[in-house]
């Protein structure tokens, strides 16, 4: 691995093993131990589609200052079989240790780097765990590493495990027999890895999938309607276990031609609705995506990308459908479409997006990405307070649904209002909702529905569609989007060129004057996205006629690495 | 109190079209329970996707959404999921849920969504000029196929009642009295409310001289909660269609349970 400059140094551990050896809670559970320490992480999974065997595989980077990607290069290895660190021999630092389940042990003695043999499946099996308890050893195994005491070790494992897998106490056993096998085997303690309240936050590991539920909460959400497909399958389930016994209703309808119209019958009938799908789902509601723009029904859509075409990789990021969500829906009509690049974020934009599609009566979307939706990370956010903005309500007078009126809004009513008749229709229509293709009355609706967009561009001054980070008067500039971002600011910290990153959060409507200004004065722009063919940088141009000089691009449904992505920076900088 | 449920809108469907009759006894059935004070006209919501039946939402003077085509049913269920005080009403086609929105109807009987489904019934691709749908008659003569259909139509009244609505009836449009009467039945109904209601296309697939000659209505004596008698009336050995109300039983709807 290449040697990298760190400010800050950032440590990373990883949990491998076959699909149901409990590789997701083994990654999770360290990144709560980090937590637990007093530092920031940041926990990547990666799976192949399937329940049993192949090779999942938990990557988790954690420091004294903000994480916002993990990192390749492994300080430990927790393998549940000889593959999980066989396939990663090339990322193991010169000093890793891989902590690997004894029978598995002899399959690793080539591999260059000290191995430690740990009892994980003989632990479980000796204590009556269930299997996919087996990492919880090795998560022991690293606390001796990492150079806490026993005592401490077993307070902060207290804190780190639920109720899940046989239970705290049962789990705290199984690491404890980790923390001593580590010990017996007469591995020096590296007390670098221990990072002792280094910094005191209030953040909690979130997903890009929960924040964004979270987000569509706190502006009042009342209905969801999804069905099941990676990455996006996330949101359904938190918000189905949210609405057990709560005010909010979630339903898994037969597919997503039908959860997108469900959710446009609950809009119509007065309720705070959104849907989520991947990529692919969404491909099967552009037409009801296009029904919600000429109704004006409020709809926020969450919409995460996996590496397509078609059903692609199937568990692996992407950024490849930028072009086709900021487009999506035939016809024109109004939308918004904001891309966060963290939790926290996605968090913030589920609220806007809810809240502005109610404000505007149109359609709008949280785009997201597998490693954004899938991926957990340190954050803070105000998950409590709800700020809900209001529709325009229904006036005086008879009622007409699509009203003429200055700012393109019609008042909205709802059925079982007495004396009002709400229609909503997917045919162009007049006023009052009768049909109607009359030229003068096409024109005239669209010019109302366009109207809205002055609204949109108005409030969307309100929120940040904009950020820079760096040097924001450096001559170099790297522009990004999306889960893009955490991979970005982490290769920055190991580039001493001063550098100006632009990230962009709302790619509809397009912030021209706020990414004008932002890349004013640079000299060199690194575009950097994870697609073919530079969408952004496209979409950058078209709309604001910059162009980016260089483009770093990934399309093999991977996210960009720090390290390896500081390589090609440095690269594209020394060019002259 | 005297509805107007009409509008402004110009009837658009080809003079003599049977669905001026559905319209009308739609009307009358909605008016007369509103009179009875069984309904509260603002607590009404007519559906319907898109096709020749569709149009009459645009004549309709009440809470109407106009889904896209096939597209009705899961919108109104999203409808009455989100306020259960509403009655709701999807009018659809044999093209519009035997068609394209097939899964939408049979999931709604399955999940017996407290919803009504009336489908114009004309065996016929109407608005696109002629067409063959699932319940065109094997050999049907259409545009995309003018040798003659080669597929066996589907039978929608055992269909419903595999995939487990509980309200499950036919009619014919031209018998305006006991459409309205049925359309009643089914609006009175707790549960997924299923009307097949044969609609002849007089311009594209005239079948009215057929209906004349072969309808026949259910006994009275008929048990509406056997399920097996039920099904074996939806046809007879003698070819007539008969028609009325095949089945009703009371299961716990979707939205009682949601």
């Amino acid at each position: 691995m290449e040697t990298v400059k760190q400010n800050i140094p950032v440590f990373t551990v990883a949990v491998g093993g076959a699909a149901g050896d409990g590789i997701k809670e083994g990654g999770l559970h360290l990144a709560e131990l980090a937590q637990r320490l007093g530092c920031f992480a940041y926990l990547t999974m990666e799976y192949p589609s399937l329940i049993r065997g192949g090779h999942n595989f938990g990557r988790m980077t954690y420091g004294a200052s903000e994480v916002h990607a993990d990192h390749s290069a492994l300080d430990a290895v927790i393998a549940m079989n000889a593959e999980s660190a066989l396939l990663h021999q090339d990322e193991l630092k010169d000093d890793a240790i891989v902590f690997v389940d004894t029978p598995h042990a002899e399959a690793l003695k080539d591999i260059g780097r000290k191995v430690v043999a740990i009892p994980m499946s003989q632990a479980v099996k000796e204590v009556g765990a269930p299997h996919a308890a087996g990492p919880s050893v090795g998560v022991g195994a690293y606390c001796y590493l990492a150079g806490l005491s026993r005592e401490n070790a077993e307070a902060l494992l207290g804190k780190i495990f639920g109720d899940i897998l046989g239970g705290v106490a049962m789990n705290v056993a199984l690491a404890l027999r980790g923390y001593d096998a580590a010990k017996e085997s007469g591995l020096t303690p590296r007390t670098e890895l221990y990072v002792d309240g280094a910094c005191a936050h209030t953040g909690v590991l979130l997903e890009g999938n929960k924040a964004v539920a979270l987000g569509f909460l706190s502006a009042g959400l009342e209905f969801y309607i999804g069905y099941p497909m990676t990455p996006a399958s996330g949101i359904l389930h938190f918000l189905a276990k949210e609405a057990v016994g709560g005010a909010l209703t979630v339903i898994h309808p037969e597919d997503e031609i039908a959860s997108i119209n469900m959710a446009l019958g609950v809009a119509y009938a007065g309720k705070r609705v959104a849907t989520g799908t991947a990529t692919g789902g969404f491909a099967l509601m552009q037409e009801a995506f296009s029904f919600a723009g000429v109704s004006e029904l409020p709809l926020a859509v969450a919409v995460s990308q996996r590496q397509g075409p078609a059903t692609g990789a199937a568990t692996r990021t992407s950024q490849g459908d930028l072009r086709f969500v900021i487009s999506s829906g035939h016809g024109e009509f109004p939308r918004m479409v904001i891309a966060p690049g963290d939790a926290e974020e996605a968090y913030t934009a589920g609220r806007i997006a809810l809240n502005l599609a109610w404000k505007f009566q149109t359609p709008a979307i949280v785009l997201l990405d597998k490693q954004l939706s899938e991926s957990y990370q340190t954050t803070v956010v105000d998950g409590a307070a709800k700020q809900i903005t209001p529709h325009k309500a229904q006036e005086e007078g008879d009622y007409q649904r699509f009203r003429f009126s200055p700012d393109g809004v019609s008042p909205l009513a709802f059925p079982g209002t007495p004396n009002t008749k709400v229609k909503a229709t997917s045919y162009e229509h007049d006023e009052f909702g009768i049909a109607s293709d009359k030229p003068e009355m096409v024109q005239a609706m669209q010019e109302k529905r366009w109207k809205k967009m002055e609204g949109i561009r108005a409030d969307a001054h309100n929120f940040e569609t904009v950020k820079v980070y760096g040097d924001p008067a450096a001559k170099n500039a790297v522009i990004f989007f999306g889960s893009t971002k955490g991979s970005v600011l982490e290769a920055a910290k190991m580039i001493d060129t001063p550098l100006r990153l632009v990230q962009v959060l709302w790619m509809e409507p397009f912030p021209e004057e706020e990414v004008a200004k932002a890349l004013e004065g640079a000299i060199r722009i690194i575009d950097v996205e994870a697609n073919h063919n530079a969408q952004f940088a496209g979409l950058l141009r078209e709309k604001t006629g910059i162009v980016c000089h260089e483009k770093i691009l990934k399309f093999d449904a991977r996210p960009f690495d720090p390290a390896v992505l500081a390589a090609e920076l440095r690269s594209k900088l020394s060019l002259s | 109190m005297s509805l107007q449920l009409g509008t402004y809108a110009k009837i658009s469907w080809c003079p003599g079209c049977p669905n001026n009759q559905i319209l009308v006894a739609f009307r009358k059935a909605v008016t007369e329970l509103c009179e009875s004070g069984a309904l509260k006209e603002e607590n009404i919501v007519a559906a319907a996707g898109i096709g020749c039946h569709a149009k009459i939402l645009d004549y309709l003077n009440m809470n109407t959404f106009n889904a896209l085509h096939g597209r009705a049913i899961p919108a109104i269920e999203g409808v009455k999921a989100a306020n259960p005080a509403l009655t709701v009403v999807a009018f659809s086609g044999d093209g519009d849920s035997y068609s394209e929105g097939l899964t939408h109807l049979i999931h709604a009987a399955q999940r017996n969504s407290d919803i009504n489904v009336f489908i114009h019934d004309n065996q016929i691709f109407a608005l696109t000029t002629g067409q063959a749908t699932a319940t065109s008659p094997k050999g049907f003569k259409g545009l995309t196929r003018p040798s003659g259909s080669i597929e066996e139509p589907i039978d929608p009244l055992r269909m419903m009642m595999n995939a487990g609505a509980t309200f499950v009836a036919r009619t014919y449009a031209g018998e305006f009295e006991k459409t309205k009467e049925i359309m009643k039945a089914a609006i009175a109904h707790k549960g997924m409310s299923f009307i097949d209601i044969a609609q002849p296309c007089i311009t594209f697939f005239d079948t009215r001289d057929f209906y004349k000659d072969n309808i026949t209505w259910l006994p009275e004596g008929h048990n509406v909660t056997d399920l097996d008698a039920a099904y074996h009336a939806t046809k007879q050995s003698d070819g007539k269609i008969p028609m009325g109300i095949f089945y009703q039983v009371e299961t716990p709807t979707f939205e009682q349970q949601l």
